[in-house]
């Protein structure tokens, strides 16, 4: 895929690249706005491109319509037809296919199997929770067996709970089925949860392509750090009297050790001192707010092992010296 | 010597009582007071004058009318109701039927497209402008715009002024010469009434069509596309079923006004009509209860439409 999307002077796509592996669990990540969506839309051919080209197994498909394409989406809204049960929403796709009505029958029974739906096939939609929805919505899109099933946020309006589960399932239904899914979602902790390869969107590029461990790990660009968990940014001069060198850096707050005043920091490390301005308990971990000495902050996530809430607490107002491993400090833009 | 100056500082932040703060709170603690005072003069309006004048026209129905000196004594007979079934009254009653029929089916026609423009093509713009459009004809009078057709479709009209001109006059001469709905012109034959009709009825069928369409997200039009509908499908599987409340909604109006309305017929021939029956029997004749039999007719014919709508599923999407 090869496409720029303009609407007016609004570049919502502006010559984004991509290939998406076969089999794959793929993510596009990225705020509202980054374009993510308009290319998901332009793959299932509602959308199409104001240059560029979109191609499926080595298929051009970009002039055709959607209902000429192998590729079906689960749709934010669900957009579950309400006035067809949920057997005739699943079996919608077979029907125009126009399978013999033993096979539609086997079929859609196997695939309500699949999305933990048995027994609720003459439900109309309006009688289902939003989760409930949310499977037959997959079910409807997975039953015509597509090349690529595309998702758009379908785990938006669910509660916390439901959404987790949901995340562990279609991970595993996408193995079962094997059908390569691209899914779109603001969310990167269900990005990094899910996904093989992520994309990050923002104002219509693309900033980085990666595995989780990799977009994670070894964030490419400013946006990408910010962006994907939280990090902190160190500019110089604060960079520069830390590191040595005037390059911005990104620090994960997980990976920064709360140590006293005073010890001299190894070799391997790199250490600021400051004074903890905010404690925030929550629970498994505590989240410091560190006040630097050489100006700006920083932001510490430490395990709660032996810490409790009274302990952390106390911590308000004291001194510290920050350390972390020279590794884990990225440059950005450049060296690594 | 701090309590008053607590107390005082209280009084400016509540605000002073007065006899209609003192009432709105009282309603704000018994929803259920200004829920009955709201519904109360509906309810009154729809009970009361609504459903008691139609079941006192029910009940004239089977008033004894004396055809000797005209008058109507308090009874119950059958005699109205065997009339309906006497004379020319079953046939009035099947041309009433069947011009409704008719006229809800072009209506139909001609409202979904501009309907379904409106709903999902039609900027913002160009929506409040089709709107007015729709809405513009019913500011003026009903009985105005008949007679402005009257002279649309008299012979020395405009409309035959254009036939002529664009030389389909024989065609309107054959159409005319058509048995039942043909007349010496289309001012006063059935052809004539039913475009007029058309034409009355119609925003009562665009509006809650377009309503009703309005209502079907874009995302399930594109869910069918996606898996696999062509255009056609999709409007058959999926638009249509969705639209059915409103073409429902829209036939009732456009169905039940013909079948009632009688200055249509009046004013363009002198084919009757139920309503003209029922105009009838209550001036020259009368015969209060004719005419109230003769209205249940349509009552009749309505309940009956509106059940079968029902079996076929129509109202499943509300």
């Amino acid at each position: 895929m090869n496409v720029s999307r303009h609407f007016g002077d609004v570049k919502a796509v502006d010559r984004v690249h991509l290939d998406v592996p076969d089999g794959e669990f793929f993510t596009m990540l990225g705020p509202s706005g980054s374009g993510k969506t308009t290319c998901l839309r332009m793959v299932a051919g509602f959308d199409h491109p104001t240059a560029g080209k979109i191609e499926l197994y080595g298929q051009d498909v970009t002039n055709l319509p959607p209902y000429e394409r192998d590729v079906t989406t689960v749709f934010q809204d669900y957009a579950l037809f309400p006035h067809m049960t949920v057997f005739d929403n699943v079996a919608y796709g077979l029907k125009i296919r126009k399978l013999p009505e033993s096979q539609i029958q086997q079929q859609v029974g196997d695939m309500l199997e699949l999305v933990r739906l048995p027994g609720m096939s003459k439900r109309k939609p309006s009688q289902l929770s939003g989760g409930q929805r949310q499977r037959v919505a997959l079910a409807r899109a997975l039953v015509t067996h597509p090349r690529v099933l595309l998702l758009d946020e379908p785990l938006g309006a669910l509660d916390l709970k439901l959404r987790q589960q949901m995340q562990i399932e279609l991970k595993n239904i996408q193995q079962q089925v094997g059908i390569t899914f691209i899914y779109v979602t603001h969310d990167q902790e269900e990005a990094l949860t899910m996904s093989d390869h992520i994309a990050i969107f923002n104002l219509g590029k693309i900033e980085q392509v990666g595995t989780p461990a990799e977009v994670y790990e070894h964030p490419a660009t400013e946006f990408v750090a910010g962006f994907v968990g939280v990090s902190n940014l160190v500019r110089s001069p604060l960079a520069e009297s830390i590191t040595g060198s005037p390059q911005t850096f990104s620090i994960r707050p997980e990976k920064i050790r709360l140590g006293e005043v005073g010890g001299s920091a190894p070799k391997n490390m790199h250490s600021a001192t400051g004074i903890i301005r905010e404690v925030v308990y929550l629970g498994i971990n505590t989240r410091y707010i560190v006040d630097l000495d050489g100006g700006g902050e920083l932001m510490v996530v430490e395990q709660n092992m032996e810490t409790t809430s009274m302990d952390v607490v106390e911590a308000r107002g004291r001194k510290v010296n920050l350390m972390w491993d020279k590794s884990h400090a990225r440059f950005i833009g450049g060296q690594a | 010597m701090t309590t008053p100056a607590h107390a005082k500082e209280r009084e400016t932040v509540r605000p002073p009582s007065s006899i209609l703060r003192d009432i709105s709170t009282f309603l704000y603690r018994r929803p259920w007071l200004i829920m009955t005072l709201l519904l109360a003069p509906p309810l009154l309006w729809l009970g009361v004058v609504y459903l008691g004048s139609l079941g006192a026209l029910t009940l004239n129905s089977f008033y004894i009318y004396n055809s000797f000196s005209g008058q109507v004594t308090p009874g119950f007979t059958l005699n109205n109701y065997a009339k309906l079934f006497g004379g020319s009254n079953p046939t009035i009653v099947f041309r009433s039927a069947g011009m409704a029929a008719t006229v809800t089916a072009i209506c139909m026609a001609l409202a979904f497209p501009v309907g379904y423009y409106m709903a999902r093509y039609a900027s913002p713009r160009l929506k409040r402008f089709l709107y007015l459009s729709v809405l513009l004809p019913l500011w003026s009078s009903y009985i105005v715009r008949i007679y402005a057709w009257k002279t649309i479709l008299a012979n020395e009209g405009v409309l035959n002024w254009f036939l002529n001109q664009v030389g389909l006059a024989g065609a309107r001469d054959a159409l005319l010469t058509a048995p039942v709905i043909g007349g010496n012109s289309l001012s006063v034959s059935i052809i004539g009434m039913l475009l007029v009709f058309v034409y009355v009825w119609l925003p009562y069928m665009i509006l809650p069509i377009q309503a009703s369409l309005e209502r079907v997200p874009q995302s399930v039009l594109d869910a069918s596309s996606d898996l696999g509908a062509r255009p056609f499908t999709t409007f058959w599987k999926v638009t249509l079923p969705l639209a059915i409340p409103g073409v429902v909604a829209g036939s009732i109006f456009t169905f039940s006004l013909t079948l009632g309305d009688y200055i249509i017929p009046n004013t363009l021939g002198s084919t009757l009509f139920i309503g003209n029956i029922v105009e009838r029997n209550l001036g020259a004749n009368n015969n209060l209860p004719l005419a109230a039999a003769m209205t249940v007719v349509p009552m009749i014919v309505m309940i009956t439409y509106l059940l079968l709508a029902r079996k076929t599923g129509a109202f499943d999407a509300l």
